[in-house]
């Protein structure tokens, strides 16, 4: 079986049609790409066939490339890598510009085949490159099929064609939200922005681009740009409305990538470059362009992190071989925020849910919750009013344990208060069947600690949420000394119901997330107290592609929580607690008043409504800016290895077991520099020979903290890249 | 060594650059060759008078494309054996003029020139010649490309100048130059400009606001707040650059920067033979020049740097200058000024500059020149320094010395 097979009609019409064996939606393989070549070959050269008509057998057109591919692109492209990538590309190029001049004559741009696209549903990536590359494209009026090019999202950008042509076929200002943004439109949206031609009803889609194709005169085969005379619309760069254009969009792409995301700028530069010198000039630019994405080391990264292991975690890649543990009915205990939350998360994919407080008036707060949530949805024309009816049928908010029988799996969401937690284990584990798994959405207590209030310890398992559990999109889920496989399982199985990544720890202090958050607003205030100007730490931050600052982190997450978590620290710790620097300024802060976000004061100023000011002019009356300054690189440093230094102790001490985990759940769980591809992923791209100097120099000047973990300075010295010593690992 | 000596420096009046302009009707060409015919017809230039004719631009498109200075030499009175070079380095190009020239003498290449520059900035907009620098991504990206006003409040914040700094400033340049014109201090250098009939089209400095007072200014609305914070967010850029501020002060608005007008200056420069072959007088001889590049992003703190450097280069220190002239073209660029060297407000900008009578782009080092020499022998004194911030992150000084 083939991707791609070719038949013609007796009307003289080649259908092609694209169906990739064993996957639910076709993706682009460089073998699928060279039949699909050979049989445009075919078609151009047999006197039968009039036209072609590309087209999918399955309901949607094609996801895009494989990514697979993309990630060993550059690998496999041989000794000298560019080169081998710049071919590659030049040679997609080729195919699609033969698709494009339709074998006509050159001179005269007669006599050439025409061809049409029939996207009977989704097209992204190559999916719409493809297409784009055709004389005609139709699709199937399918409201929910999404047209567009999604590259820029993972960090590469259309790189077949598809940023040339968009670009010249809208202009830069038009084709910048779907280029630059990667916006998805439906088949109706993409004809108005002039991304695809036709919309037509599902069941007359082959037949409209059969007919066009038989219709088509030599004219309607001559794209605008291959005309005499074609001008770019809305100008070029150096036309006076194309001026401006090219200005912001360069000042736009550079403020909100804040530098770190390589392909904005490599995409930019090729729309610009290209918008000067004929088409197939603009190629080979966009190819060179393309080619040092891929050599950049963030854009696999991305890929390989935010994609391909994304999904292997979400689709249960460390998950136990038990049967299926999907959960039918849901217990909640604590309707606070995070039981209010998981509530609606769960209900929302279909579950039924017993949400209990210790109030009838507190468990309804905890449903209303949903309600809330349903009527924003349905002002922004995201919900309706039956799907919000068919969602609160399924929770019952109650004070009766009672009504937890049937219950498969419970989540508590109480107070953070050990003696609490074991009372209400008991009194669940009263009320539910012997099979029934437990797990405490705890973020700070130890998951072996609390299942020892269980009667079923293998049954005891955490799934911890961040906040807000409806758009964040880490779980973590926590095995306790006893937890047992059945009980990963069904956290597992649950996560993927509400279409969530799962990452699975051992049990340890702040588990995985927190555990490396700490150290990172801990390293933004130590400096505070050290003199660095605030805004340097906050800039220094983003500058390396972190969304929010240390100070702004914690006035989110709030002082008073950390000025407790400080010291539940300091007492578990003693005298080997390290952080009395940071806990000065944090518990000043909090004698003030300060509490962050909240409390509308915390390291910024906020106004009556709450909303951020700058930095607090306050802080600098008690921790005056030191004359000297940190330079840029220092700062960042600090604050970079203060996290990643944490996933290596992490994985040294087997909390982490697997880096994709500690990477994906990094970028997830706490935005850890995405271009980086997560903390692993970044010490393989600077190395870890130079990992470990930094960590020496660090140390000397800032501490012991930054001391280099054993398991790093081994893989310095030997030279090793984490994804090369445990990706082997995990293959043996 | 050879010296290079100043025998005359004029200028047109400033006209407003825009279509109601006086000098609006006039082109690039017919201005520059204008001060071309003073200069020849001053001091009694003939046939190959002077070895070259090297002519600042900035907006070197349409009429002022072409190599202008040549057209201007054959649309001049001069003879056509002399050729002409037209140079752009943004705002310092007539002292970047004045420059060559100075060091082409020095270095025995000849022994005349005429070293000025023109910009029409009404009839060739800014920015019309395009700037790969602020329009090609990876450059842009790369130099953190932000425009000129924002690059000036940078500068304002950076360094803590305030709105009211700048305001006071701006009040004082019209001050200055309003109490210049009126002593009659411009008179030996402006020359007015005249159609092909002899008839005068404008005689003086017709951009002034004269009475201008801090509360008039301070109604202004900040010209580069919005590009800043809003769209398309250069501060953004700036902040990227210059990590350690929180935000940028936007101090700059039409009323503190420098205005945007037409005009055209030149400046005969000679050795001392040349001098005695036309029974002129040395009025100044160029003692050093000099020139740098500076941060692109806050662009216009190349004063600073390059003062230093000329000082060193000549053996000199900031108080064997006596007066100076640093280009307004933005206030905080003056103030930083100041702030650096630790001058005297009094010694600088001595009648107003280019907030009060703008600032022809190509044309004004050679005008700053003009007017330090003028000042230094209205009040008898010696060493005057000139210098502008330019585009891009470069800057340029001169150092001159009356004989």
């Amino acid at each position: 079986m083939t991707d791609f097979t070719m038949t013609t009609d007796a009307d003289g019409v080649a259908v092609i049609t694209w169906d990739v064996p064993n996957k639910s939606m076709n993706v682009l393989s460089l073998e699928g790409l060279a039949h699909l070549s050979d049989l445009i070959d075919q078609a151009h050269a047999d006197e039968a066939v009039k036209g072609i008509v590309i087209t999918s057998g399955k309901d949607t057109f094609a996801g895009g490339m494989d990514l697979n591919v993309i990630a060993k692109m550059k690998e496999s492209a041989g000794d000298d890598p560019a080169k081998g990538l710049f071919e590659g590309t030049m040679q997609m190029h080729a195919i699609l510009r033969k698709i494009e001049l339709a074998g006509m004559d050159p001179k005269t741009q007669k006599g050439g085949k025409p061809t049409a696209a029939a996207l009977p549903g989704t097209a992204l990536g190559i999916g719409l490159e493809l297409p784009l590359s055709t004389h005609r494209i139709f699709a199937a009026d399918n409201p929910k099929a999404k047209i567009g090019l999604p590259e820029i999202l993972v960090g590469i950008f259309p790189g077949a064609g598809g940023t040339t042509r968009l670009s010249r076929k809208l202009g830069a200002m038009a084709a910048s939200p779907l280029l630059l943004e990667g916006k998805l439109n439906d088949p109706k949206k993409a004809k108005a922005a002039g991304v695809i031609d036709e919309v037509v009803p599902a069941e007359d889609l082959l037949a409209a681009a059969k007919a066009w194709v038989l219709d088509a005169k030599d004219a309607d085969l001559v794209k605008p740009w291959d005309q005499k005379g074609f001008k770019i619309p809305g100008g070029t760069p150096y036309h006076p409305a194309g001026f401006m254009t090219y200005v912001g969009a360069s000042a736009m792409v550079n403020g909100k990538t804040q530098g770190v995301y390589p392909a904005a700028k490599a995409m930019l530069s090729a729309v610009y470059e290209g918008a000067m010198v004929p088409f197939d000039t603009a190629l080979k630019i966009e190819a060179r362009w393309f080619t040092n994405v891929l050599m950049n080391p963030s854009s696999g990264a991305m890929i390989r992190s935010l994609f391909i292991n994304k999904e292997a975690l979400e689709k249960g890649a460390n998950r136990p071989k038990v049967e299926d543990q999907k959960v039918k009915k849901l217990g909640v205990i604590g309707a606070g925020m995070m039981g209010a939350g998981i509530t609606l998360v769960s209900a929302q994919a279909g579950m039924e849910v017993v949400l209990i407080d210790a109030t009838q008036e507190a468990a309804d707060r905890g449903k209303a919750y949903t309600e809330k949530y349903m009527d924003t949805g349905i002002a922004k024309r995201k919900a309706t009013p039956e799907k919000k009816e068919q969602v609160l049928s399924l929770i019952t908010a109650t004070t009766d344990y009672a009504a937890l029988s049937g219950c498969d799996l419970i989540i508590e969401a109480v107070f953070e208060d050990p003696t609490v937690k074991a009372d209400v284990t008991a009194k669940v584990e009263a009320a539910v069947g012997e099979d029934c798994i437990f797990a405490s959405n705890t973020s700070t207590l130890p998951i072996s600690m609390l299942a020892k209030a269980s009667t079923r310890p293998e049954q005891f398992i955490g799934i911890h949420f961040f906040s807000p559990v409806e758009k964040m999109m880490l779980v973590e889920i926590i095995k306790g000394k006893a937890t047992g496989e059945r009980a990963v399982a069904k956290a597992l199985d649950y996560v993927r119901q509400i279409r969530k990544t799962p990452i699975v720890v051992n049990d340890a202090r702040f588990f995985y997330a927190n555990r490396c958050i700490i150290p990172y607003i801990n390293e933004g205030i130590r400096m505070v107290a050290e003199g660095v100007e605030p805004a340097l730490i906050e800039n220094a931050a983003k500058l390396v592609g972190m969304p929010l600052g240390p100070l702004q982190l914690v006035d989110e997450t709030s002082i008073d929580l950390g000025v407790k978590i400080a010291k539940a620290t300091k007492a578990a710790m003693g005298d080997a607690y390290p952080d009395g620097a940071v806990d000065e300024v944090l518990f000043w802060m909090a004698d003030e008043g300060r509490l962050g976000r909240k409390s509308a004061a915390g390291f910024y100023a906020y106004d009556e409504k709450g909303k951020r000011q700058g930095l607090w002019d306050g802080l600098a009356a008690k921790y005056p800016v030191a004359d000297e300054q940190p330079d840029l690189h220092t700062v960042q440093h600090r604050l970079l290895f203060a996290q990643v230094l944490e996933a290596v102790r992490a994985l040294e001490e087997g909390v982490l077991e697997d880096i994709r985990e500690g990477d994906v759940g990094a970028i997830l769980g706490w935005g850890f520099a995405p271009w980086s591809g997560g903390p692993f992923s970044w010490l393989d791209i600077i190395g870890t020979p130079y990992a470990a100097e930094v960590c020496d120099q660090l140390t000397e000047a800032y501490g012991d903290r930054f001391a280099c973990p054993a398991l790093l300075r081994e893989m310095a010295d030997k030279g090793q890249e984490f994804y090369n010593r445990f990706a082997a690992e995990q293959a043996a | 060594m050879t010296e290079a000596y100043i025998y005359d420096a004029i200028r047109t009046p400033r006209g407003k650059g825009r279509k109601d302009g006086s000098l609006h009707e006039v082109t690039s060409v017919r201005l520059s060759a204008n001060v071309l015919n003073a200069l020849k017809s001053r001091n009694g230039l003939d046939g190959h008078a002077v070895e070259d004719v090297i002519w600042g631009n900035v907006t070197q498109v349409g009429e002022q494309g072409g190599c202008l200075a040549r057209t201007a030499v054959l649309a001049s009175d001069l003879d056509q054996s002399i050729p002409g070079l037209a140079i752009n380095r943004f705002c310092a190009s007539g002292m970047e003029a004045v420059n060559i020239a100075a060091n082409q003498i020095k270095g025995g290449a000849g022994m005349a020139y005429i070293a000025g520059g023109v910009e029409m900035m009404g009839r060739v907009a800014m920015g019309s010649d395009g700037a790969a620098i602020a329009v090609d991504p990876s450059i842009a990206m790369d130099t953190y490309f932000v425009p000129q006003g924002i690059s000036a409040d940078i500068i304002a914040t950076e360094y803590g100048f305030s709105r009211e700094d700048a305001d006071a400033l701006a009040v004082e340049s019209q001050r200055r130059a309003k109490a210049a014109w009126d002593d009659n201090r411009f008179a030996k250098s402006v020359v007015p400009v005249i159609d092909q009939n002899g008839l005068t089209i404008l005689d003086h400095d017709e951009y002034m606001r004269p009475g201008t007072t801090t509360e008039m200014l301070g109604g202004l609305k900040a010209s580069f707040k919005d590009m800043g914070e809003v769209m398309p967010g250069f501060d953004k850029i700036a902040l990227m650059k210059y990590p350690h501020l929180e935000r940028i002060n936007h101090i700059h608005h039409a009323g503190n920067s420098s205005g945007i007008v037409d005009g055209s200056a030149g400046v005969l420069i000679g050795n001392k033979e040349f001098g005695e072959k036309y029974g002129l007088k040395p009025r100044a001889r160029i003692r050093a020049t000099a020139k740098i590049g500076t941060d692109p992003t806050i662009m216009l703190t190349g004063p600073v740097p390059v003062t230093e450097k000329i000082l060193a280069d000549s053996g000199m220190s900031i108080s064997d200058i006596d007066l100076f002239e640093v280009n307004e073209a933005f206030a905080s660029v003056v103030l930083r000024f100041m702030q650096a060297f630790n001058v005297d407000p009094s010694v600088v900008n001595v009648n107003g500059g280019s907030i009060a009578m703008g600032h022809p782009l190509g044309a004004t080092g050679a005008i700053i020149i003009g007017t330090l020499l003028d000042e230094l022998e209205r009040t008898g004194k010696g060493t005057g320094l000139a210098t502008l911030c330019i585009a891009s992150g470069m800057g340029a000084a001169t150092i001159i010395e009356r004989v």
